[in-house]
């Protein structure tokens, strides 16, 4: 081993412009379509299994199988097909977030109280009219909770694309970082990247408070909502929730 | 369906069978890799997550730190640790036992913190002290949340124990970037389709676990879809 530090500050300031800077919004251009991509097929999927209830296991075991593929296989067998467009990654990382966000959904749509469902219909809402304006709108605290969990896991499995050249934090770590044996890139790309994460994650806090300004200040309450929307941020994919 | 017939056809190879790099052999090497990566992670995370959704106290700093560790790009940390400790185990222990921390941990937690307090009030009116609340009332209540915590988690190191191959170790990682290596497809696929399979034997496996851990009167509560 070298007496070097272990962080070399220098590089940092150098490149802050450079190679970080370009690394930097590859990953985020990686990591947020799949996210979106995710979230617009978890939604149908996820209505579609809360109103039709068989249509349920046999979705979610295909999202959880998805979810067991090794994402490396999943981006070398897309890449002969798609090549190095961002595709590769966006395809693969989109389809793991079913497995987050689809029960989330569902598990949002379910949790909204009976009552309300029947007094929109007092109120004459029709079944769609009623999905879109008053169960999904209920739904978002979960949703949102899923979605967190979605984001922060993409974000850090991005850096996986770089295996096959797509750029991101990634191609940080291994080309500038590992190659080089230079450790300052890797740690550099490991904290950015973890701050990006943790910036999504507030922005997305954030977002789900003003989506839903009915939730605010009742956080005393501790209803089973937020309970369960506590829960369901805590693990990926956890099918039976809290009591 | 030329897919399947490649897939078949790299499964029906003689050679695949048998040696230290056939698929007996590299299965083998994937479960003890995750096993140990899971064990690890489950000594960890389990008495950490009793002790702070029992006291309540650190439960914050560990939805941080679990929150943290879920952020760190695995590749990220392999890379780390080889630079520093050398081409082994140990990198890729690290990787794994980050990716397997925060689900445990969290699951755990809210599993312990998730418990009615009139049943900790009741134990404590039978003598019960803080251990023993703990452990004869809390753990178990809070047992089929700490299984899908887990379960999550060995779901996630099963499929992420391939990175062990990018280390020059073994494990089912070795047919995907072996595969990958010789544009050899359908070992790609052959790879992939053996580490699902792992993962599904992992989803019975908790199930049965399940089934004999968990008391009865707290099963029912919650019939978990595979």
């Amino acid at each position: 081993m070298t007496e070097a530090p272990p962080v070399d500050w220098g590089w940092i300031q150098r490149q802050l412009d450079g190679v970080i800077a370009d690394r930097l919004l590859e990953h985020l251009y990686l990591s947020f379509p799949p996210i979106l991509l995710g979230l617009l097929v978890a939604l149908p999927l996820g209505i579609a299994s809360a109103r039709w209830r068989p249509v349920y296991p046999p979705v979610l075991s295909g999202a959880n199988m998805l979810y067991a593929i090794p994402s490396i296989a999943l981006f070398y067998l897309l890449a002969p097909y798609t090549g190095l467009t961002p595709w590769t990654a966006i395809i693969p990382l989109a389809l793991y977030t079913l497995a987050i966000l689809v029960p989330n959904v569902v598990d949002g749509l379910n949790q909204v109280p009976d009552h309300v469902r029947q007094a929109a219909a007092a109120m004459g809402f029709g079944p769609l009219r009623r999905l879109l304006q008053v169960e999904l709108p209920a739904a978002i605290p979960v949703v949102a909770a899923g979605l967190r969990v979605a984001s922060v896991a993409t974000i850090s499995m991005v850096s996986v694309a770089s295996v096959v050249g797509l750029g991101g934090l990634g191609q940080l770590i291994l080309t500038e970082g590992f190659q080089r044996q230079f450790p300052t890139p890797i740690i550099a790309g490991i904290l950015l990247s973890v701050l990006l994460a943790f910036l999504t994650d507030g922005a997305l806090v954030l977002l789900q408070r003003w989506l839903t300004p009915w939730t605010r200040g009742r956080r005393a309450e501790a209803g089973r909502a937020s309970r369960r929307a506590r829960a369901s941020s805590a693990p990926a994919r956890e099918e039976e929730a809290v009591p | 369906m030329n897919v399947v017939l490649w897939i078949l056809e790299w499964f029906g190879r003689p050679e695949q069978w048998t040696g230290t790099s056939g698929i007996p052999a590299r299965f083998l090497e994937h479960v003890l890799y995750s096993g140990l990566a899971l064990l690890l992670s489950a000594a960890i995370a389990v008495p950490v997550g009793l002790v702070t959704g029992h006291t309540g106290r650190g439960g914050f700093l560990a939805a941080t730190l679990a929150n943290f560790a879920r952020a760190l790009p695995t590749i990220g940390v392999l890379m780390l640790v080889v630079l520093v400790l050398g081409i082994g185990l140990a990198p890729v222990m690290a990787a794994l036992v980050a990716l397997a921390v925060p689900p445990i941990l969290v699951n755990t937690y809210e599993g312990v913190r998730g418990v009615d307090p009139q049943l900790r009030d009741a134990a404590e009116g039978m003598g019960m002290r803080g251990r023993e609340v703990l452990l004869r009332l809390e753990t178990p209540i809070a047992l089929p949340l700490i299984l899908v915590g887990l379960r999550t988690a060995a779901i996630q190191v099963v499929s992420t124990a391939t990175i062990a191959a990018f280390v020059g170790l073994g494990g089912l990682g070795r047919f995907i970037v072996d595969g990958r290596a010789r544009q050899d497809f359908p070992m790609i696929l052959g790879g992939s389709l053996l580490v699902v399979l792992l993962a599904l034997i992992v989803i019975v496996l908790f199930a049965l676990l399940r089934r004999v851990l968990v008391a009865r009167g707290l099963r029912r509560r919650a019939a978990a879809p595979i």
